[in-house]
């Protein structure tokens, strides 16, 4: 009987997320589009309704919510749903759009979408081979097989947007990095702007008058290459005897040039309004947590380093280990086991509502940067396999951060895999996008026109971490 | 964005299609050479500038301020959209109260929410132009559906439209009634212009016209 209640709750709370994930589609992703295949709609809130399922299990397991064979029986349910969703569905989908834009193969498209599912299917058991996450026992069918596949690519990813997150999350927050910037000077640019665009109209003039006296004398050709219109060009004196393809390179030229000045103003103006943003209490607020972030930033940095270095992996979560420096150090003693549930949901919960809006945050910002409308399709649908790895690597993460008495269902359920692997493998990743974006982020520094970073909401990126 | 106001400006200036269109950064331009009353005794050519202004409407504010300086006497509009995108469409109204306020506040985007209200277009002077994009890929089942919705879309902006496919040079061929069009409302942006004609007969007047947005938008500058 508790397990039909239990269900109950599951499956509305599945329900709820799924209107999340819809709404969340609708009026953030697709805004500027319209949906036409309701089954990229349908699709996307399905995995992101799997997804926090998942992280709502591990809410209730903390808890001590719901029964708890009720609880183990709805983990491997969602985890085959969503590995099957991940691995089967949402990849065929991706093939299939892919296909139908292209118009040669739109005859076939069914066809052409499962040759490039079986091309993705092969590559993704591939990926296995180099990395030490199996132990021999495992069947070639079991869920541990696609996990700790879906686990290497997933955590590769976490690792990389934290990797950079912690180089942007100082540069984006401290107003220190801020440049000064002036009316007048934006002025100044704006002038240029248009004078370079003057620049280029009145070269266009030329062409276009150009080519109209050429036509208009019975030549369709744009140059006068040849041997009549060299010779025309030598007798006549008239505007078409001009040597059109050098003026083209001056406008290619100029025309980058206005580009880049168009930047540079669009920067300048969002450098100041940063500025001015700083100067509002949530803007003094944002920046105060910035240096706490940086702080946060260079200490993960220096524990992935001692990890990777010293070749060891923390066994025991944060929780225990504070309340355990705070009992033998410090001398206070209270109840271990009711504050550790307590301190560890709270935790568990923050990690859980950042990596989610962060991630969502990140992942639109994507999608506004690089869709457009024949593209949208394909586009979120790669994000719905992103956010989907992302979670399912997320769940493997956070077990680090939980107390042992709760890790073991995550254990159980998710069988015997290698976590030591893929925390190495986190931290080693971790190091090398740092080390990456840092010499991209200290040259946009240090040059005058950065293109900056869009000034959205800052805490997106910095709280991808695990 | 990705409606084709790039692939649109090249058709109309160079007569020719667009091969390799690429992402608008910022705003690019060309000129059009224009017969002012074609046919006539009083026919005079004129330049015109077709300014394309990039992005989409719903830029971070700092684009949105750096596009305002484009926006500054601009003799006509041309806004484009997208035909098989309904919400290229919707965001038209945006794109038109961006242009025509012209006093984007820095730190602020519109004055306006974006919502229609006829009685800014009541009496707005510079002329409009609607234009709809990819009208191939609409299959002919549906061609009448989208053909009235853009009709009204076009009486809401007290404009003249044109539906036509960028990639197809026959949409604008000479004596077409969408050439017809054109022409008229390049007369009308030349008169509103230039009150009184001069007796100029060398091109030698510009006229800017700028496209924007995701939606085209010409605005006419001199």
């Amino acid at each position: 009987m508790s397990f039909l209640i239990d269900s109950g709750i599951m499956v509305t709370s599945q329900v709820l997320f799924f209107g999340f994930g819809w709404l969340f589609f609708m009026r953030k992703l697709f805004k500027d589009y319209e949906v036409r295949q309701y089954v990229v709609q349908v699709v996307f809130s399905v995995t992101f309704a799997f997804s926090c399922t998942m992280f709502e299990l591990i809410i209730f397991e903390i808890l001590g919510v719901l029964n708890s064979s009720s609880r183990y029986f709805h983990w491997k349910l969602n985890l085959c749903v969503i590995l099957l969703v991940l691995v089967f569905m949402v990849p065929f989908y991706i093939g299939y759009f892919i296909v139908s834009n292209i118009r040669l193969l739109h005859r076939q498209r069914l066809l052409f979408a499962c040759v490039v599912w079986l091309t993705f299917m092969y590559f993704f058991w591939k990926l296995g081979d180099p990395f030490p996450i199996l132990s021999p026992k495992h069947g070639i069918l079991s869920i541990e097989q696609l996990i700790s596949r879906v686990g290497v690519i997933g955590v590769t990813l976490m690792a990389l947007l934290s990797g950079f997150g912690a180089v942007n999350c100082p540069y984006t927050y401290m107003s220190y990095f801020l440049r000064n910037v002036t009316d007048a000077d934006i002025l100044a640019l704006e002038r240029r702007l248009l004078q370079t665009i003057d620049m280029i109209i009145s070269k266009k003039k030329r062409m276009a008058m150009a080519h109209r006296t050429m036509f208009q004398r019975g030549e369709v050709h744009n140059k006068p290459t040849g041997f009549w219109g060299i010779i025309k060009s030598v007798t006549t004196s008239a505007p078409g005897s001009e040597n059109l393809s050098l003026i083209q390179q001056e406008v290619d030229a100029l025309e980058e040039l206005s580009r880049q000045l168009f930047l540079e103003t669009a920067d300048l103006h969002a450098t100041k309004e940063r500025i001015e943003y700083s100067k509002t209490f949530q803007g003094k607020y944002f920046n105060f947590l910035g240096y706490f972030f940086s702080i946060y930033c260079v200490w993960k940095i220096f524990m992935a380093t001692i990890n990777i270095v010293f070749d060891r992996v923390g066994k025991t979560d944060p929780v225990t280990r504070g309340i355990e420096i705070t009992v033998n150090y410090l001398g206070i003693q209270f109840d271990v086991k009711f504050w550790s549930q307590h301190i560890s949901f709270i935790l568990v919960g923050i990690i859980i509502v950042t990596s989610i809006r962060g991630l969502l945050i990140t992942l639109t910002k994507f999608f506004y940067a690089i869709s457009s409308s024949k593209s949208s399709n394909v586009i979120v649908l790669l994000l719905a396999q992103i956010m989907g790895m992302y979670f399912v690597s997320s769940v493997l993460l956070i077990r680090m951060s939980m107390p042992p008495e709760y890790r073991t269902i995550i254990t159980e359920v998710l069988g015997e895999l290698q976590f030591n692997f893929y925390h190495r493998w986190f931290d080693v990743i971790f190091l090398v996008s740092f080390s990456t974006f840092t010499p991209f982020t200290s040259t946009k520094m240090s040059s005058s026109s950065s293109p900056a970073a869009s000034a959205g909401p800052p805490f997106s990126i910095c709280k991808h971490r695990l | 964005h990705g409606v084709g106001k790039s692939s649109l400006v090249h058709l109309l200036c160079q007569n020719q299609v667009l091969g390799n269109p690429s992402w608008t950064v910022g705003c690019s331009v060309d000129v059009r050479i224009h017969d002012y009353k074609e046919g006539t005794p009083e026919e005079k050519t004129y330049y015109i500038e077709l300014w394309d202004v990039g992005g989409s409407v719903g830029s971070a504010s700092s684009v949105k301020s750096t596009r305002a300086v484009f926006y500054n006497s601009v003799n006509g509009i041309i806004l484009v959209h997208d035909l098989t995108n309904k919400k290229s469409s919707q965001n038209l109204y945006r794109w038109s109260l961006e242009a025509l306020n012209r006093d984007v506040a820095p730190t602020g985007v519109l004055v306006t929410n974006g919502d229609y209200d006829r009685e800014q277009f009541a009496d707005n002077q510079i002329p409009l132009l609607v234009i709809g994009t990819k009208l191939d890929q609409i299959p002919e089942t549906k061609r009448n559906e989208v053909l009235t919705r853009t009709a009204f879309l076009a009486e809401d902006f007290n404009a003249e439209e044109i539906n036509l496919d960028c990639t197809n040079p026959r949409y604008l061929a000479a004596g077409s009634s969408n050439a017809v069009k054109l022409s008229r409302f390049f007369d009308k942006v030349i008169e509103k212009r230039y009150l009184s004609r001069d007796g100029n007969q060398i091109p030698g007047f510009p006229d800017r016209k700028r496209f924007g947005g995701g939606t085209l938008k010409s605005l006419h500058y001199d």
